[in-house]
């Protein structure tokens, strides 16, 4: 009997599976939400798994801020390419020079503005699903999200009337206009993550790996020396020996001082850590509804 | 390493997201970030004291209120193995809930308070384990430090359990006494129960044997997806057609004879394919896509068998349903059922009775199905239902009602064994 048995990765890989070729069978015109990091890498490989020898049947959507580490970008590109999928990239600057996004006075982050440019996005293209790559183990609010989350017209989660999920049956129906995201990797750690991508020998951005870097400290944390907000006179600024553990923008992606050089360094560095993968990200500090208030306005 | 997903139950008061926060905090599966925000919180909600339950509840209405919405779900590991916790509150919405934090779970812990004992909501909780067969059980007689550790309080309150256990169908029942707000037996043994000679929560989850909560008996693949490359120059894949799912139950062996449901059509599995190559065999749960030796018409929703051993095919079906909806059952209203990757439309043409979560007794239903209520029914589907029992495959045995244009959940819905199996002989179409 034994022999019969899978193990966790084993099994969140079949689960998750099973989600994208729900999402295959179910939607007329869903998209994947790539951008390079890590997640949505492992949601690549999930796809490959899922649909070939066939095409991707879906394409991937990235919504750029204007402030991505470049490395992330570059990426982006390059492993879309080599999957053969189609990339479409809708930018923040654009969805402002149209009108769509309005900064508030003094705003610079680009947090916020990643919404309407998301929401356009999906009406542009008319995707009826969007598969993203957040699990439940990253924050409070995302603990209690469904594989499939329903969104309404204004892309507005609502977390006291969410669908139960009951076994694996998912209920995909749409009204026009309403839309669905989909997160396969709902179940899957950080750990899960790391360990999927060791056994997939997949490549990550370099940024993942520690590397020198000029940082700046802010409000507690070590960010990259950045154009869009330079250090300041008063500000500390050291070249240190640094990596990411979660891609952020570039203003607001704290650095952990690390000496991991490869995919296990990571794992017995998070194996060994004592702060979780969101306690580098200045966004969610903001306040303890931060995340929760962020999804019910249509985030990711 | 081995991965357990479990659930908890109890009433409002019972503790239930201490023991969740619990079993982090001692198994060290908390952050100091986390315990930070725990601490943050504390000084506004708990007068000074840390919370355990605030790891837990994650809406801001939760922290208001102190009470649960919704399941949540957490994440923790020991050396031992990986743990999905599912935390299904207890208030209002609890059949529900619980329906739905239950219906993935290996094992159920039911939180009984050692004060107040088996309370008609501990009976609902065991009743509601067993209508959706939890494969384990967990009695958590919780807050013994209030009953001065009595092992006769205990003894007491485990007898009342025996006593409509054997009505129920549930094979593994494990009873442990704690403190989860102290931490005694949860991951640490108690030094206040020398009378107790059982496992820990935490050493008995990690050991409890979970190999065998699959089917594997009699080979189910509810096709997904149709997997077509439409790449005409490359002539290894020209004519590839791969028919991808995940193994519902059962093994599926490569040249092994299959049939294709509902046309009835044999043939044999000519590949299983997967991304990481062929392989010999595969079984439930895994995901895979195969390969016929024949050309013949499949599609999504239908279903792939092993021919010794088979399903049921009906259109009038008898089932128990969770009702999930403010929007109580309607008789003759056309819903959506989905069952496996097949969705049909279906109406309900009776009531045939409620059940009495308390007493699992039937009761007439004048009043029909209501949020929370779980009651038998018939219905007749627009196409027949390729099924099995759900004490037989809970994966071939259940469905969802989904209510026409709201598209909302309304029920889930636990199928009864086939009055008539598939009959073979009816399948002229063999290749």
């Amino acid at each position: 009997m034994s022999n019969y048995h899978l193990d966790h990765l084993q099994y969140l890989e079949t689960e998750a599976i099973h989600i994208m070729r729900e999402v295959a069978g179910e939607f007329e015109r869903p998209a994947l939400l790539f951008s390079g990091g890590k997640d949505s890498i492992c949601l690549l490989r999930l796809a490959e798994k899922a649909f070939r020898p066939a095409e991707i049947p879906l394409p991937f959507l990235n919504v750029d801020t204007g402030h991505h580490f470049p490395e992330l970008n570059e990426f982006r590109d390059r492993r879309a390419r080599e999957l053969g999928g189609k990339l479409i990239v809708r930018k923040v600057e654009d969805a402002i020079a149209r009108g769509l996004a309005q900064p508030a006075p003094g705003e610079v982050s680009r947090n916020r503005l990643q919404i309407p440019t998301l929401l356009a996005a999906i009406e542009e293209f008319r995707f009826d699903c969007c598969i993203g790559g957040a699990r439940r183990d990253e924050e409070k609010a995302r603990a209690k999200e469904r594989f499939f989350s329903y969104r309404d017209s204004f892309g507005q989660w609502d977390p006291k009337s969410q669908r139960p999920e009951i076994w694996n049956l998912y209920n995909a129906r749409l009204n026009p206009g309403e839309n669905m995201r989909v997160f396969p990797l709902s179940n899957w750690t950080e750990m899960d993550v790391w360990e999927y991508i060791r056994q997939e020998k997949l490549e990550v951005p370099s940024i993942y790996f520690s590397h020198r870097r000029h940082c700046v400290r802010r409000q507690g944390q070590w960010l990259p020396v950045n154009d869009i907000q330079p250090p300041k006179p008063t500000e500390e600024v050291r070249e240190l020996t640094v990596r990411v553990r979660t891609i952020g923008d570039i203003i607001s992606t704290g650095l952990v001082e690390s000496p991991a050089a490869t995919v296990d360094d990571i794992i017995a560095e998070i194996a060994a850590a004592r702060v979780t993968e969101r306690g580098s990200r200045a966004d969610d500090k903001a306040s303890e509804a931060a995340m929760e208030d962020r999804k019910k306005a249509g985030y990711f | 390493m081995d991965l357990l997903r479990f659930n908890t139950c109890g009433s409002v008061d019972d503790g239930k997201s201490t023991l969740i926060g619990r079993l982090l905090y001692d198994s060290k599966s908390l952050m100091e970030d986390q315990i930070e925000a725990l601490e943050r919180s504390a000084d506004i909600t708990g007068g000074g004291q840390v919370n355990l339950a605030n790891l837990t509840d994650g809406l801001r209405a939760e922290r208001e209120q102190g009470i649960t919405i919704d399941v949540a779900y957490r994440y923790f590991a020991t050396p031992r193995r990986k743990f999905i916790v599912a935390d299904t509150p207890g208030h209002v919405q609890y059949t529900r809930n619980m329906v739905t934090g239950a219906s993935t779970a290996n094992l159920s812990i039911i939180l009984v308070d050692a004060r107040a004992g088996v309370i008609e909501q501990s009976r609902r909780h065991t009743a509601i384990a067993s209508l959706l067969r939890i494969p384990h059980l967990v009695i958590a007689v919780n807050k013994m430090d209030l009953v001065d550790w009595s092992e006769a309080r205990f003894n007491e309150i485990r007898a009342e359990f025996e006593q409509f256990l054997p009505r129920l169908d549930i094979k593994d029942v494990k009873f442990i006494p704690m403190s989860a707000l102290n931490g005694d037996n949860v991951v640490t043994p108690s030094a206040h129960t020398p009378w107790y000679g059982g496992p820990t929560l935490l050493s008995h989850l990690e050991t409890v044997h979970i190999a065998s909560d699959w089917n594997l008996q009699g080979l189910r693949l509810p096709v997904q997806w149709v997997n077509r490359p439409n790449q005409p120059t490359d002539p290894r894949l020209h004519d590839f057609r791969g028919f991808s799912g995940q193994i519902a139950g059962g093994i599926v062996r490569a040249g092994q004879k299959v049939m294709v449901l509902p046309s009835g059509i044999t043939t044999t599995v000519k590949e299983i394919h997967t991304y990481d190559g062929p392989v010999a065999e595969a079984f439930c749960p895994q995901s895979v896509t195969l390969v016929l030796a024949h050309d013949v018409d499949v599609s999504r929703g239908n279903m792939i068998i092993g021919p010794d051993d088979l399903p049921g095919s009906a259109s009038d079906l008898h089932a128990k349903v969770c009702w999930m909806h403010p929007r109580a059952l309607q008789p003759g209203k056309k819903y959506w059922l989905k069952h496996t990757t097949h969705t049909v439309q279906a109406a309900v043409t009776e009531i045939t009775h409620r059940i009495n979560i308390s007493s699992l007794e039937q009761e007439p239903a004048p009043a029909g199905l209501a949020l929370n209520d779980i009651g038998e029914i018939r219905l007749r589907t627009s196409a027949p239902l390729v099924f099995d029992g759900y004490a037989t495959n809970r994966l071939t045995g259940s469905f969802i009602l989904i209510e026409q244009g709201t598209h909302a959940t309304v029920a889930a819905g636990m199928l009864h064994p086939p009055r008539e199996l598939v009959r073979p002989e009816d399948a002229d179409f063999v290749i």
